[in-house]
C-alpha cells in the first residue's frame, strides 16, 4: 500500500497526472470553442465508464488487451528494440486461438489453457522472425515488424476464409464452449458485460514482466543489451540470443492479447480489411507507462476509460466525435509530452523550490 | 590599437549550476603575448569558464575586459569579433572538404555571389608561412595527419583575425614529435604578438611552454604565479590539495610463466582493413607490458582479439598454453582474463544500471547471487558495498545509476570489477584516460599490486609517461605489428617516439637483446 | 505537495467557470429535450465504416434525420459510431439500456452482435439491415440486390463498346455475391458475348485499392466498372476520371446511392440504388405508427428498396426502354434473377 501512494507522489507519477488534467482542460476549451458544456461532457464520460455494472465491466473488457500489447511494445523497448509488430503478433496470437478453438474438441481444463498458449506461442514466434532478422541480419526491427502486421493480417484472412469460416458468414465458426475464457456468472452480474479471465491473466502478465526483468539473469541480460550493446557484449552476454528472446517474449505478450480476445470477447474471428489496432495503441501504452509494468496498467487504464467513455460524451453531451477526438487526442498529446508537462508546471515547480530553500 | 598590459581580465566570475557553483568569483587576467596555462582536475571548472570566455555561457556574476575594455559576450560570434579564438580538442572539420575549404567555412570572401577561393588559398598560404604552420592549403582533410588537422584548427582561429587563442587539452591527440612542432608553433604565434590560454592537466607541458599559470580546484582559483619561480610537484600539490607522488613506487619485476602468448595473429578492423598483422608477443605472470604507440595502429583490435570481441583471421592467442583463439567473450571472462576497457562509457559500465548491478555485469549468473535461481539483489549489493569500501568509490549508495558517478570513480569501480575477479592476465586499456591526478595515482598502484601479487598485467595507453612510469618491459606498435621490445628504464621518449612513427631501426631491437 | 494542490484546484476552478460559459448553449438543448419523456426515440449503430461512409451507413442516418424531419417533435434520432468490432456490442446497448424504442445495427457484419444484444434485453426492440437474426425482438431488412444489380447488367451489357465489362468486389461475402450474380445474369441477359472481369479487393474502405484494380480492368479493354466495395469504390472514380480526362471512353456504375451527385454525369454511368435509407424510414415509422413487425423484411424491385436513380441522362431511352421491360418480368416473376453464381 505504501508503494502505491510513493508511486503516486513520485515526480514520475504527478507529471502524467497533471498532463492528464491538462488534457482535459484543454479538451474543455476546445468544447466550449464549439459550443458544448465540457463539464457535462466529462461528467458524461465518467458515468459511461463507472456509472453501471455494466459499463464497469465493458470498461475492463476495454482496457485488457491494451495491457498486453503495452507490455509488449514495453518488454521490447527494455532490450532497445522498437515493436511497431504488436499489432501483428496480436493477430496471430488471435488465430492461434481460433485455431484450437473451433478445430478441437477437449476438456475444458485443457481446452481454453492450450488455446491460450498456442496463441501466446504463435505470437512469440511472430515476433522471434524479427528478432531473428535483426539478430543475424542486421535488419531493422521497425521494417520487418510493420511488413510482418500485414503478412499477418493476409495471412489469418485467408485462413479464416478457407479453412475455418463459417458458412455464409464473413468470420470464423463459433469456438467450441470448452474453449471459452468468459466468466458467465460473473458477466450476468454485470449486466451481460463480457467478462473474462482475461484481465487477470493481464495483471499477471505484468507481474511476470516485472519478474522476467527484475529478477532473472535473463532480464539482467536483457536490460543490460537495451541500455548499452556493446557493455553487454564486453560483458560476456550473446546480445543477438537477446535480442532474439527479447522480441519472442514481447510476442508472447501481445499473442496472449490477441487470444484471450477471441476467447473471452468475440468468441470468433473476423475476416478483417484492417489491423485490429491494438498494437498501435501498445505503442503509446507503453510509452505513457514509461515502459514499467504499473506504468503500462495505469496507462492501458487511462487509454481504456478515454476509448469507451466517449461514447458517452457524445451520448449524453451531444458532442460530435470530432470534437471528441481532439479531446482524447489531446490527452494523450500533453502524457507523451511530458516535457511540454514541466515546462507548463514550471512557475509553480521554481516556486516549491525557492521556498525549500528560504 | 594602443599598448594594453592584459588582454583578458575576467572579474569575479561565477556561474552556478543546479547543484553545483561550476565557477565561484575567479578572477584571472592574461598578459599581451604571453601563454598563460589553465591548470585544474577534471570537473575543476576550467571548461566552465572558457566557455564563458568563448561567449557559450554566460556569467551569473563578474565582469569581463578584452583589451582592458569591459565587454559582453553573449555568443561566439561576438567572441569572434573580440578577436577570440578557440582550437577545440574534438576538432570541427568537414572530412571531404579541403584545408581551404574548412578554414573559409562560414565567413568565405565573396566576389559578387561567388566566393573567391583563389583569394582564399593566398591567404591561407600566407599565414601558414607566416606562423610555420606548413599546411598544405589544398589537401583534403581526411588525408592529413591528426597534429595537421589541429593546424587546421589553428588556422582557422587566425584566419578570422584572432589575437587571442583558447587551446582546449590540445596535446591529448598528439605523437611526442608532433608536441614538440605544436609547441614551436605556439612560440610562433607569441612572437608574432598573439596571446595564448592553454587548457590542460598536464604538468609536463606547462613547465615546457607557459609564462604563466592560473590553478583552478573545485571551481576557485588556488593560485596565479610564473612558471619559472615553480615545479611540477607544486603544481601538482595545488592541484589536487594534497602531495602527490609521480614516480610509480615499485620494486623490480619478477616475471615467472608466460600467461599469454599472442602468435601471429592477424585482424581486420571494423571497415575490413587490416588492423593486426601477424602480431606476437607475449606476457609473463609478475610482470607489466606496456603497449606504446600512436593512436589506431591496432591497439583496440588487439584487446578485442584478447578478449573474443573480435574473430582473429589466423594466428593463435594462448592462455597459460590453453588456445582460447575465438573463444566467446564470456569464456575467455570465464577462464581468467580481466579486462579494463579503453572507453568505459562505451564497454565497462552500463550507464543506466545501478552500481550494484556494474559491480556484477559478468558475475551476475554466478550462484553466489542467487535465491532459487533467481536474482538475489540483497546479495549483489553486499557484494558492491564490500568492493565500494575496498576501492574507495565514492558514491552515495550501491543504488545510484553509474551515470551518476565522476569519471574517477566510474573507472575506479571497473578495477574493483575487474581485480575482484582474481584473474590470471588484467588488461589495462588507458586506465587512466581523462582522470586527474589522484584517481591516476590510485590506478597506477593498483596495476603494481596486481602485479606484484604474481597476476600478469598488459598495460595499454597512449600517455607515454604513464607506459614508462608503470611498465616493465615496452613493446611498441605500429601499424598492427610490433616494431620493438624495449626496457623502459634503457630508452627514451625520444627513441619510443620514433619507433612510434615507424621507425624499425634495427638497432633499437638489437639494443635490447 | 501543496503547489500541486493548489495547480488542481485551479485547474477545477477554471473548468467550472468554463463549464458557466457554456451553460447558455446548454438550456437551448434542454428546452428541446423538455417533452422527452413522449418522444419515440430511435437510434442506430454504425459498423467500423462510419456515419459519413458515403455508402450505406451514411444512407441509414439519412434515413432517420428525414423521419426526424417529418415527423418534427414525435421522435428522436441518434447515432453512435463504432471504432472497432468490439465497441458493436457496447453501443448497441447504450441505446438498449437507455431505454430506446428501436436500436438498429447497421450493415452485415453486426448480425451476431444484435443477436446477442436482443437476447440479452428480450424486452427491446431491434432491427438489422443486411442480415437474418433469428430472435422474436428483431426485424431483419435484406435487400435483393441482384435484382437491382441485373438492371445495371442490362445497362452495360447494352452499352459496351469493347464487350469487355468489369466488376469489382469489396470482400467475398453474402450480400456482396449477390451484387455479383444478378450483375452478370443481365449482363449476359442483355449482351451474350460481353466479358465480364471480376475482382475482389478484399476490403471496403482502401481507395488505393480500387483505384489499382480499376486501371487494371481499363488496360485489359474494359469500358464499364460496376463497383460494389464501398469506400473502395472511390477509387474506381478517381482511375475513370483520370482515364476520362486523358480522352478514354470509360464508365463507372455507382453503387447503394445515386453517385452521379457525388462524382459526376461526366463519368457515372448510372447507380444500382440500394434504398437502405427508405427501408430504415418504413421500418421506424412503423414503429412510430404502433406497427413494428419483427421478423425477415425482404426488399427488391417491387418494393422499391432497389433499383435505379430516376434520372439517368446518361442512358439512351431506347435501353432505358429496355431496362424497364426486365423490370417489369422480374416484378411479375417471369424473370427469376439468381443470388447465387
Amino acid at each position: 500500500m505504501n508503494k502505491i501512494v510513493k508511486f503516486f507522489t513520485k515526480d514520475s507519477s504527478l507529471i502524467p497526472l497533471m498532463a492528464i488534467l491538462l488534457g482535459l482542460l484543454f479538451g474543455a476549451v476546445v468544447m466550449l470553442l464549439g459550443g458544448y458544456n465540457p463539464l457535462l461532457a466529462y461528467t458524461a464520460l465518467f458515468q459511461k465508464v463507472f456509472g453501471d455494472l455494466y459499463n464497469i465491466g465493458e470498461t475492463i473488457r476495454q482496457i485488457t488487451p491494451l495491457i498486453f500489447t503495452g507490455l509488449s511494445v514495453a518488454f521490447a523497448f527494455r532490450t532497445g528494440l522498437f515493436n511497431i509488430g504488436a499489432e501483428g503478433q496480436f493477430v496471430m496470437g488471435s488465430l492461434g486461438a481460433v485455431w484450437i478453438g473451433t478445430q478441437f474438441a477437449l476438456p475444458w481444463y485443457i481446452h481454453a489453457p492450450l488455446a491460450i498458449i498456442v496463441g501466446a506461442l504463435l505470437g512469440g514466434f511472430w515476433g522471434a522472425i524479427s528478432g531473428y532478422l535483426k539478430a543475424k541480419r542486421g535488419v531493422n526491427e521497425v521494417i520487418t515488424t510493420i511488413m510482418l502486421n500485414y503478412i499477418s493480417l493476409y495471412l489469418a484472412n485467408y485462413i479464416i476464409a478457407n479453412y475455418l469460416r463459417a458458412p455464409g458468414q464473413q468470420r470464423s465458426e463459433i469456438i467450441q464452449d470448452s474453449a471459452s475464457i468468459s466468466l458467465n456468472t460473473l458477466s450476468e452480474f454485470f449486466g451481460y458485460a463480457r467478462l473474462h479471465w482475461g484481465i487477470i491473466l493481464a495483471i499477471l502478465a505484468a507481474f511476470v514482466f516485472y519478474i522476467i526483468l527484475w529478477k532473472t539473469k535473463m532480464g539482467f541480460e536483457l536490460r543490460a543489451v537495451g541500455f548499452n550493446p556493446h557493455a553487454a557484449e564486453y560483458a560476456g552476454m550473446n546480445v543477438n540470443k537477446n535480442v532474439i528472446n527479447a522480441m519472442f517474449i514481447g510476442g508472447v505478450f501481445a499473442g496472449l492479447g490477441g487470444a484471450i480476445e477471441v476467447l473471452g470477447v468475440f468468441k470468433y474471428m473476423t475476416i478483417s480489411a484492417s489491423l485490429p489496432g491494438y498494437g498501435f495503441d501498445g505503442i503509446a501504452v507503453a510509452l505513457i507507462g514509461a515502459n514499467t509494468a504499473l506504468g503500462v496498467i495505469f496507462a492501458a487504464i487511462l487509454f481504456g476509460v478515454l476509448e469507451f467513455g466517449a461514447a458517452g460524451m457524445k451520448f449524453v453531451a451531444g458532442v460530435p466525435i470530432e470534437v471528441i477526438e481532439i479531446v482524447i487526442a489531446s490527452v494523450i498529446f500533453f502524457v507523451a509530452a511530458s516535457g511540454l508537462v514541466k515546462f507548463i508546471l514550471k512557475p509553480f515547480r521554481r516556486k516549491e523550490k525557492g521556498g525549500a530553500v528560504e | 590599437m594602443k599598448d594594453v598590459k592584459y588582454v583578458v581580465e575576467m572579474r569575479g566570475i561565477t556561474k552556478r549550476f543546479p547543484g553545483i557553483v561550476a565557477n565561484d568569483s575567479i578572477s584571472f587576467k592574461v598578459k599581451k603575448g604571453e601563454i598563460h596555462a589553465l591548470l585544474g582536475e577534471n570537473g575543476a571548472g576550467k571548461s566552465t569558464l572558457m566557455n564563458i570566455l568563448f561567449g557559450l555561457y554566460e556569467p551569473d556574476e563578474g565582469q569581463i575586459f578584452i583589451n582592458e575594455q569591459a565587454v559582453q559576450i553573449t555568443d561566439p560570434n561576438v567572441a569572434n569579433d573580440l578577436g577570440i579564438g578557440m582550437v577545440h580538442q574534438h576538432f570541427m572539420l568537414v572530412e571531404n572538404f579541403t584545408v581551404t575549404e574548412n578554414i573559409i567555412l562560414g565567413s568565405e570572401p565573396k566576389m559578387g555571389l561567388k566566393i573567391d577561393y583563389n583569394k582564399a588559398r593566398e591567404q591561407v598560404l600566407e599565414l601558414s608561412k607566416r606562423y610555420g604552420l606548413h599546411v598544405d592549403p589544398d589537401a583534403k582533410i581526411e588525408d592529413i595527419s591528426v597534429g595537421m588537422q589541429q593546424r587546421v584548427e589553428i588556422l582557422k582561429t587566425l584566419y578570422r583575425g584572432a589575437d587571442i587563442i583558447i587551446f582546449d587539452e590540445p596535446t591529448a591527440v598528439l605523437t611526442p614529435q608532433e608536441i614538440e612542432d605544436l609547441i614551436g608553433i605556439m612560440r610562433n604565434l607569441v612572437n608574432e604578438g598573439k596571446s595564448i590560454i592553454l587548457i590542460t592537466h598536464k604538468l609536463k607541458e606547462i613547465m615546457a611552454i607557459a609564462d604563466s599559470v592560473t590553478i583552478i580546484r573545485r571551481g576557485k582559483v588556488i593560485d596565479s604565479l610564473a612558471v619559472k619561480d615553480t615545479n611540477q610537484d607544486e603544481l601538482a600539490s595545488k592541484m589536487v590539495g594534497r602531495e602527490v607522488t609521480f614516480a610509480v613506487d615499485k620494486k623490480p619485476a619478477d616475471p615467472k610463466d608466460v600467461i599469454l602468448r599472442v602468435s601471429d595473429v592477424t585482424a581486420k578492423d571494423n571497415r575490413g582493413l587490416t588492423a593486426l598483422n601477424e602480431i606476437s608477443f607475449e606476457v609473463r605472470a609478475g610482470e607489466i607490458l606496456g603497449i606504446a604507440g600512436v593512436d589506431g595502429n591496432g591497439q583496440s583490435e588487439l584487446i578485442e582479439v584478447i578478449t573474443g570481441l573480435r574473430k582473429v583471421e589466423s594466428g593463435q592467442v594462448y592462455l597459460k598454453d590453453t588456445d582460447i583463439t575465438n573463444n566467446t567473450p564470456r569464456e575467455i571472462s570465464e577462464s581468467g582474463i580481466s579486462h579494463i576497457p579503453e572507453d568505459r562509457h562505451k564497454r565497462g559500465l552500463v550507464l543506466d544500471f545501478t552500481m550494484g548491478e556494474n559491480l556484477v555485469l559478468e558475475t551476475y549468473f554466478y550462484p553466489e547471487f542467487q535465491t532459487n535461481r533467481f536474482l538475489d539483489y540483497n546479495k549483489i549489493n553486499t557484494h558492491a558495498k564490500k568492493l565500494i569500501e575496498e576501492f574507495d568509490v565514492r558514491t552515495p549508495s550501491v543504488d545510484t545509476l553509474a551515470r551518476a558517478l565522476s569519471g574517477g570513480n566510474q573507472q575506479k569501480a571497473i578495477i574493483a570489477r575487474e581485480v575482484d575477479k582474481d584473474p590470471d592476465l588484467l588488461i589495462a586499456a588507458q586506465p587512466t584516460r581523462g582522470l586527474d591526478v589522484g584517481a591516476i595515482e590510485f590506478i597506477h598502484k593498483r596495476l603494481v599490486e596486481q602485479r606484484d601479487k604474481g597476476k600478469a598485467v598488459l598495460l595499454l595507453s597512449l600517455e607515454l609517461d604513464e607506459i614508462m612510469n608503470v611498465s616493465d618491459r615496452i613493446a611498441v606498435i605500429y601499424e598492427g605489428k610490433i616494431v620493438g621490445v624495449v626496457d623502459p628504464k634503457k630508452t627514451s621518449e625520444k627513441e619510443l617516439g620514433l619507433m612510434m612513427a615507424g621507425a624499425t631501426t634495427e638497432g633499437v631491437k638489437a639494443g635490447n637483446e | 505537495m501543496k503547489k500541486y494542490l493548489l495547480l488542481l484546484i485551479l485547474v477545477l476552478g477554471i473548468s467550472t467557470l468554463l463549464a458557466g460559459c457554456g451553460t447558455d448553449t446548454e438550456n437551448g438543448a434542454e428546452n428541446n429535450q423538455g417533452t422527452e419523456e413522449s418522444l419515440v426515440k430511435i437510434g442506430m449503430v454504425t459498423d467500423v465504416g462510419g456515419v459519413n461512409d458515403n455508402s450505406f451507413n451514411q444512407s441509414a442516418w439519412e434515413g432517420l434525420q428525414l423521419l426526424d424531419k417529418d415527423l418534427k417533435g414525435e421522435v428522436k434520432v441518434d447515432f453512435a459510431q463504432s471504432t472497432s468490432d468490439a465497441e458493436y456490442i457496447p453501443n448497441l446497448t447504450q441505446f438498449v439500456k437507455a431505454g430506446w424504442d428501436l436500436t438498429w445495427g447497421i450493415g452485415f457484419l453486426m448480425g451476431d452482435h444484435v443477436k446477442t444484444v436482443a437476447e440479452q434485453n428480450p424486452e427491446a426492440k431491434l432491427a438489422i439491415i443486411d442480415a437474418v437474426v433469428d430472435a422474436p425482438n428483431v426485424a431483419s431488412v435484406t435487400f435483393k440486390e441482384h435484382e437491382g444489380s441485373f438492371l445495371v447488367g442490362v445497362v452495360a451489357g447494352l452499352m459496351t463498346k469493347t464487350d469487355k465489362i468489369g466488376f469489382v468486389g469489396g470482400m467475398d461475402i453474402p450480400v456482396i455475391a449477390r451484387f455479383d450474380a444478378g450483375f452478370t445474369a443481365g449482363v449476359k441477359a442483355a449482351n451474350p458475348d460481353a466479358k465480364i472481369i471480376y475482382n475482389y479487393t478484399g476490403a471496403f474502405d482502401k481507395p488505393d485499392l480500387g483505384k489499382a484494380a480499376a486501371a487494371t480492368m481499363y488496360d485489359q479493354g474494359v469500358d464499364i466498372i460496376f463497383h460494389a466495395a464501398g469506400a473502395t469504390g472511390d477509387g474506381v472514380f478517381n482511375e475513370a476520371k483520370a482515364r476520362k480526362d486523358a480522352g478514354q471512353d470509360v464508365w463507372v456504375i455507382g453503387v447503394d446511392k445515386d453517385q452521379s451527385i457525388t462524382f459526376g454525369d461526366d463519368i457515372t454511368l448510372t447507380s444500382m440504388m440500394k434504398r437502405v435509407d427508405q427501408a430504415v424510414y418504413r421500418v421506424s415509422k412503423e414503429l412510430v405508427d404502433g406497427e413494428f413487425k419483427p421478423g425477415l423484411i425482404q426488399l427488391g424491385l417491387k418494393e422499391n428498396g432497389v433499383g435505379l436513380p430516376a434520372e439517368n441522362p446518361n442512358i439512351p431511352a431506347d435501353v432505358l426502354e429496355k431496362v424497364n421491360e426486365f423490370k417489369q418480368k422480374i416484378i411479375n416473376g417471369e424473370i427469376e434473377v439468381p443470388s447465387e453464381k
